[in-house]
């Protein structure tokens, strides 16, 4: 039998496999390099990064909850200008493609961003406009279908990247926010980010985080992230990177076969230093097991 | 280096009230456990998706033993604390800077506070010159008896007045007129910080091990900052407990 191709193409980047990390669960490769060889991935999505350094929110910044976890780091970042001093060199000594996640409290941010790594050797621009842990941190433009087309429109007129726009979950329709996306020049789709959440300490009657709220991620929230991919897929003719609570490989088809191209590993980065790998052999294993050739056979071939 | 390791568990006893000791065979973990790192214990029952971060309190090179004294606070360290002998554990260690053994000129203070007790044991242990331990504890002492095996003096304060002197770890010190010339500390935030101002006031040099809640524990996702000062151009900055600690240097944290 030959052995199963898991190669993607997306917006004219060749990817080696479709396994992605999460950005803000995997810094820029360098902590989990220790554990797994960096070269295997399809890409590091990385923490996002501003024009300027920013400080993040107060501790504590996670809460354990059912199934998942809530965070508030609140973007912390040295900003643009250390990020590709320190973080690109390192990344391009690996046999993998670089995704840079792009953070900023105004357009105009997002743009100087964007331009300043225009230069670099980044593969590809993924704008965050769906942090719910910054009031800033773009999640007004990740809830508001006319903000994300403008901002999508914007940053695209300063990017020579392809630019994948990533999705917020916090919204009563995802696919209007998808469409305006697309309408705005957004090569990519991802999604979905955290879903806003809240734990109270019954103990001390005070929320668990110092921020109050944070976002939710793993296990807990992949039904609603497949539901959103398998939407979004259905009404857009962008490329989509899912994730939401992968955990296996399994979980990873899922996404595969609710309509996306590539899939991305988040919190299971914390429970297992491994776990993109383990994610990607097991994709690998699902295709060996029903023969199939190409990601493209079961790519929202759902019966 | 950073290992992960299926490690049998030897022991798991309840030591005090809440308090439970767990003993694990695990030859790469010894190798690596310094004295300030720490452990991810991973639960594994697909609820409790985080590690728990626990500090290492002896190694055993000859036995090949690792010992952690952990209290149960939670559902998740309560989860730990019902696992059996001969059971299998998932475990990511050594992780974290430890303390410098050897910074001071051989007189030495060390410092804990209740849970923050553990981590100094396997430090006293490997500490050359003199060795003056002071220990805070709300009530029920924990491994008063090991520290006397290795240190020159060790001093003993409950809240309750159960056990030694009646009151906090830096009124025991007054009280015996602590003095060295290098000071390791764990323990509680509001003593840790108590301690670092006694030693600044002091002049003595010192090392501080801080506790935050974290999530991966090798320094990716940045929840366990710490405030700490220095940095060009700017007041403070944030530190990764887990990877920059959790030991600091005593005039390198800032207080919030």
């Amino acid at each position: 039998m030959i052995k199963p191709s898991l190669k993607i193409n997306i917006a004219g980047v060749e990817f080696k496999n479709p396994v992605m990390t999460a950005s803000g669960t995997f810094g820029s490769g360098r902590e989990y390099g220790e554990f797994v060889d960096l070269n295997k991935l399809g890409a590091v999505v990385v923490k996002g990064v501003s024009s300027v350094a920013w400080k993040g929110n107060p501790t504590p910044r996670v809460a354990e909850t059912y199934g998942g976890m809530l965070n508030s780091v609140g973007l912390q970042n040295p900003g643009v200008e250390e990020f590709v001093k320190k973080d690109i060199p390192f990344l391009k000594q690996y046999d993998t493609k670089i995704i840079v996640n792009i953070a900023g409290k105004t357009v105009e941010e997002y743009c100087a961003v964007a331009e300043r790594l225009s230069s670099e050797a980044v593969d590809m621009i993924e704008l965050n406009i769906s942090c719910p842990n910054v009031k800033e941190g773009g999640v007004c433009f990740g809830t508001d279908s006319q903000m994300a087309e403008y901002v999508t429109r914007e940053v695209k007129k300063y990017t020579k990247q392809p630019l994948i726009v990533k999705l917020s979950p916090n919204v009563t329709d995802i696919v209007e926010i998808a469409k305006a996306a697309e309408a705005g020049g957004a090569d990519v789709l991802s999604l979905i980010n955290t879903l806003t959440g809240m734990a109270i300490d019954i103990h001390k009657r005070k929320p668990v985080l110092a921020n109050i709220v944070g976002g939710l991620s793993g296990p807990a929230i992949k039904p609603v992230a497949v539901r959103m991919v398998y939407q979004v897929a259905h009404a857009v003719k962008l490329p989509i990177i899912g994730m939401g609570g992968i955990m296996l490989g399994e979980d990873a088809i899922e996404f595969i076969l609710a309509g996306a191209t590539a899939i991305a590993v988040g919190t299971a980065n914390f429970m297992n230093p491994r776990a993109t790998i383990d994610v990607l052999e097991g994709m690998e294993g699902y295709m060996k097991q029903y023969g199939y050739q190409e990601m493209k056979e079961i790519r929202g071939k759902l019966l | 280096m950073k290992t992960m390791v299926k490690a049998s568990i030897i022991k798991n006893l309840e030591i005090a009230p809440g308090i439970y000791e767990m003993i694990l065979l695990s030859k790469e973990l010894v190798e690596t456990g310094f004295p300030g790192k720490f452990v991810n214990l991973y639960i594994e029952d697909g609820q409790h998706l985080l590690p728990r971060p626990i500090s290492i309190c002896e190694t055993d090179k000859n036995q090949q033993t690792l010992r952690l004294i952990y209290a149960v606070i939670g559902k998740g360290t309560k989860k730990l604390s019902i696992m059996k002998e001969k059971e299998e554990i998932k475990v990511l260690g050594s992780l974290g800077n430890g303390f410098s053994v050897g910074r001071g000129n051989g007189k030495n203070i060390v410092i804990g506070g209740g849970i923050g007790v553990p981590p100094l044991l396997e430090l006293v242990k490997q500490l050359e010159g003199s060795k003056t331990v002071y220990l805070g504890f709300r009530c029920n002492p924990i491994l008063v008896e090991d520290f006397k095996k290795y240190a020159d003096e060790v001093y003993v304060a409950t809240e309750d007045g159960s056990e030694g002197y009646k009151g906090n770890v830096l009124e025991l010190m007054e009280q015996h007129q602590a003095k060295g010339d290098m000071l390791y500390s764990c323990g509680p935030k509001p003593m840790l910080k108590a301690v670092a101002d006694w030693a600044k006031e002091n002049n003595i040099d010192g090392e501080l091990s801080l506790e935050e809640r974290m999530a991966c524990g090798i320094g990716a996702c940045l929840v366990c900052t710490c405030k700490t000062a220095e940095k060009e151009g700017e007041d403070w900055e944030y530190k990764r407990v887990c990877k920059d600690g959790p030991v600091f240097s005593r005039d390198e944290v800032i207080w919030g």
